[in-house]
């Protein structure tokens, strides 16, 4: 049987409904959406101190970083080991290298960075601590220097 | 004068309007983010330009956002260190009753930029007591 096709009638759909659900939907997600900056991880290794040792050899002797603080919490020194170094990250960072490279480089060195904030200093400058010992970004690329980092056993 | 009576049904082409609104909502849709109940307007994280998003989320995190007065935000409550230590170890019972091993849990501490460095290591202090050894500082790459 053959359908007849005999007047174009437009076939309308009513899309008024369609349309307002539509415009909620992209109301909601204009009203919800926010620019999140990219956040990233360092990680760091502390196992409880009372745990004991599960291998004999003894690990190389970490490099201490000690960071002073101001009783308002601001950065007033920088050392490393027994060298005392400002308030530059950067010196910092080129004496960290300077050390593990002697050591046999990033890979072979096995360092650890033990470092040890005074209790006041403001957190943004040992992030900064760590930024530096951890490595650095030359043209876009991540140079990695140490990533085994943990805090210094503190005595109260 | 008389207006005309005589409805003429005026139609507009929506086409391109929907195509365009569609688009929109596509693109809303891909850049939403949910994730943000794990995050606290009061926190200003620290800046690192090596903080780069890791390639996978890492297992059983646990987040502890740390305020600048030393307060810490656990699971949208707000506690002190040792409110804070009750509710870990409640935490942590579930854990072993569900058969997670501790050791797989990442503490993910999320501290005010401006917060002292004693307070964080309070809470890695207090987090190493109840055996948790993985930790990962969180900071965001730049100020926008």
């Amino acid at each position: 049987m053959k359908r007849k096709l005999s007047s174009h009638k437009k076939a309308e759909l009513n899309m008024t409904s369609m349309i307002d659900v539509v415009f909620l939907l992209l109301i909601f997600f204009v009203m919800t959406f926010k620019i999140v900056v990219p956040e990233g991880d360092f990680n760091i290794k502390m196992p409880p101190v009372s745990q004991p040792r599960e291998t004999i050899d003894l690990p190389p002797e970490p490099l201490r970083v000690r960071l002073s603080a101001s009783p308002a919490g601001q950065l007033t020194t920088i050392s490393l080991g027994d060298r005392v170094l400002g308030t530059s990250f950067t010196k910092l960072r080129e004496r960290v290298l300077l050390l593990i490279q002697q050591r046999g480089g990033p890979e072979k060195a096995g360092v650890e960075i033990e470092l040890a904030p005074d209790d006041q200093l403001r957190y943004e400058y040992v992030v900064e601590a760590i930024t530096a010992v951890t490595g650095e970004v030359k043209d876009g690329q991540i140079y990695k220097i140490c990533d085994k980092i943990k805090f210094a056993p503190r005595h109260k | 004068m008389k207006f005309q009576s005589k409805a003429e049904k005026r139609e507009l082409d929506m086409t391109s309007m929907i195509d365009i609104t569609f688009l929109l909502i596509a693109f809303f849709m891909v850049l939403i983010n949910f994730s943000e109940a794990d995050t606290n307007e009061r926190i200003k994280l620290p800046i690192s330009e090596l903080a780069k998003p890791p390639d996978s989320p890492p297992t059983e995190p646990m987040i502890l956002q740390i305020l600048n007065d030393g307060n810490i935000i656990y699971i949208n409550t707000e506690y002190d260190i040792e409110g804070l230590r009750k509710k870990i170890e409640f935490q942590l019972r579930l854990l072993k009753l569900l058969k997670v091993p501790i050791k797989s849990v990442n503490v993910i501490i999320r501290a005010d930029a401006g917060c002292e460095a004693g307070k964080v290591q309070d809470v890695i202090e207090l987090c190493q007591s109840l055996k948790l050894e993985n930790f990962k500082l969180r900071a965001k790459q730049n100020d926008q």
